[in-house]
């Protein structure tokens, strides 16, 4: 009993980082209509911020500046939200299919600067002995995730009521003028291009507050984290959850990673142990037909976005 | 050294060249970013290995090697049978995710569902086929020694020559055949195209057999001089678009040009940066031309 408990909470708090970046992702795609395919970049880059300001003196490797836990998330949102003005300038002109080739293209340069960059991220050893608070409030593994869950949960749910209130705010209503039609909110006085970059740069500082909270979780970054597979899973999560819905970025990213540990742990069990690497092929097979599949027969998602009527409109 | 590496790069060329002719067709003609594109050349490579077992099995004049190249005809059958097997799954795939996406919703969405189907063929070739790496042949092969030092496999010479071919019958396809002009009409405008009583649907059949079959070329031509990996398709997406988007989407001699320069940029590369970033040329070529010349060197500016 105590194995399952303690197993639900570390689905939950892995399901509840992914639910981050989705939200990230969700401001970017849903509500702005901005196609940010390099989602594993910008958490990339949280991640090895957090790890690089909180953890432990290093040798030949930057780093033993051993902040709390908040100034490294608040430093991990900021070098994420740094990296995406720089990104954000140079690609947000460009057409949906373009800006996603490029942002892609971001992604994997990311990943090769954290395995080769050695003096800043460790290369391809990564970075160890990253601190999780938790292990300072409590003893034993089960409660010290019962802790850290709850940091989580604090943290996604200050991240999704901020977002519920920009979403509803003029500034949100803005974001979807420009998604529908930015020629139209052009002649109203917008300017698209700059809001687009708000939008870009907020939804991958989210990304990196995701990485963080990972990092500080796992106890260690590895470039391996961040290849592309991830920025498909994060994306897959909003799609079958229902993109311009922060209630369905969330739920996606529980069903979607619910199916990935699931089926990962059925094929522990049922795969011969000669083929398991094969099992992790079969997930990522699984993975990939649930995202074409929802969109062939549900393209919404679950819980797709609200329709809203002004209030004005109303008589 | 230098020649050495313009050797490669248009080696390496040649193939991006070969994978993005069918990535920029669809690019322009469909009007969607196929990003499971760089897939067909790992599925041509790889079932090209399923043809060679079963023409090599005939044994004889089909399992000798031709001259000094490392393979005989079995495998140039098994590329032919690739190509037809490659161009039935991007056919498959249209008939059932991206034409229905397109009828049903927007073309971002085929962009997505092109990210699913990457992710579902990608793995089902390690699935069937395990993640080692797998050759073609073991025959042994001596380089010959060009002036300036150069060292080139027979195989890369027979790869050059065969992508000259392909280059050349496509060339004289798109321009001659009545099927490839009414291609380059439906590239201009679908609309007036139909108008004028071209039968899209069959074009784009078209498109997607030029495609995959070029993609299967490149990809059985990776298998025999470098050697087939799961994530050989996959390695070359940003190439690929690179290389289409340098063309210009939609052009022939676009995506010929536009792969000999990222396939030249890339190896040329390593004398001004380490190695390890190699990868990351193509990408740095993309966003150059999209800031300078969004609509590629070959390419029409809209007005």
């Amino acid at each position: 009993m105590i194995g399952l408990v303690s197993y639900i909470v570390f689905f939950l708090i892995l399901s509840l980082i992914f639910g981050i970046a989705v939200l990230g992702l969700n401001l970017q795609w849903g509500f702005t209509g901005l196609f940010n395919a390099g989602v594993a970049g910008f958490t990339a880059i949280g991640a090895y911020t957090m790890a690089i300001l909180t953890g432990p003196a290093r040798d030949a490797v930057l780093g033993g500046f051993e902040l709390p836990f908040v100034v490294g998330l608040i430093g991990a949102m900021m070098a994420s939200g740094i990296g995406a003005v720089i990104v954000g300038l140079a690609t947000l002109k460009l057409r949906h299919e373009y800006l996603a080739v490029a942002t892609f293209g971001i992604a994997v340069t990311i990943q090769l600067v954290c395995l080769n960059w050695e003096y800043l991220t460790g290369g391809t050893l990564g970075l160890i002995g990253i601190p999780n608070p938790s292990k300072a409030w409590a003893d034993g593994p089960l409660a010290q995730n019962a802790l850290y869950l709850l940091v989580v949960l604090v943290v996604v749910g200050l991240t999704f009521a901020a977002l519920e209130r920009i979403v509803k705010s003029p500034w949100g209503r803005m974001l979807k003028a420009i998604r529908e039609d930015d020629i139209a909110a052009a002649s109203l006085g917008k300017s698209p291009e700059r809001v687009r970059l708000e939008a870009f740069v907020l939804g991958c500082m989210i990304m990196g507050l995701s990485g963080a909270l990972y990092v500080s979780f796992i106890g260690y970054v590895s470039p391996w984290d961040f290849l592309p597979i991830v920025t498909f899973q994060i994306w897959t999560m909003l799609i079958v959850g229902g993109s311009a819905n922060n209630r369905g970025a969330l739920l996606g990213a529980l069903i979607v990673w619910g199916v990935w540990t699931m089926s990962g742990f059925v094929i522990s069990r049922v795969v011969p142990s000669e083929i398991q690497a094969q099992g992790g092929a079969m997930q990522a097979v699984l993975i990939g037909l649930i995202l074409v599949v929802t969109l062939l027969i549900r393209p919404r998602g679950l819980i797709g976005e609200e329709l809203h009527v002004s209030r004005h409109a109303r008589s | 050294m230098i020649l050495q590496h313009i050797a490669d790069g248009i080696l390496s060329g040649a193939i991006v060249a070969l994978g993005a002719i069918g990535l920029s067709f669809t690019m322009k003609m469909l009007r969607f970013a196929n990003f499971s594109h760089s897939e067909l050349l790992t599925w041509g490579a790889y079932s090209a290995l399923v043809f060679l077992a079963f023409f090599s099995s005939f044994g004889g004049f089909f399992d000798q090697t031709i001259g000094p190249f490392s393979f005989g005809a079995d495998l140039l059958l098994a590329m032919l049978c690739a190509c037809i097997a490659t161009s039935i799954i991007a056919l498959l795939l249209h008939r059932f995710v991206f034409e229905r996406l397109s009828r049903m919703a927007g073309h971002m969405t085929m962009v997505f569902a092109s990210f699913g189907v990457a992710l579902t063929l990608r793995h089902l070739v390690v699935l069937i086929w395990g993640s080692d790496p797998i050759y073609y042949s073991r025959e042994l092969q001596f380089a010959i020694l060009l002036p300036g030092n150069v060292r080139v496999m027979p195989d890369q010479v027979f790869l050059l020559g065969l992508t000259v071919v392909v280059v050349i019958a496509l060339h004289l396809f798109m321009s001659r055949s009545r099927t490839g002009i009414a291609m380059r009409g439906v590239a201009e405008s679908p609309d007036l195209a139909r108008a004028s009583g071209v039968n899209v649907d069959r074009i784009i059949t078209w498109v997607w057999a030029i495609g995959a079959s070029g993609a299967a070329i490149g990809g059985v031509l990776y298998g025999m001089t470098v050697q087939l990996r799961p994530e050989l398709g996959f390695s070359l997406i940003l190439p690929l678009f690179a290389a289409a988007i340098l063309g210009g989407t939609g052009s022939l001699y676009g995506a010929v040009l536009g792969g000999l320069i990222v396939g030249l940029s890339e190896n040329l590369s390593v004398m001004v940066i380490p190695t390890t970033y190699k990868p990351a040329v193509p990408f740095l070529l993309i966003l150059a031309i999209l800031y300078f010349r969004p609509e590629g060197i070959f390419g029409e500016r809209s007005r």
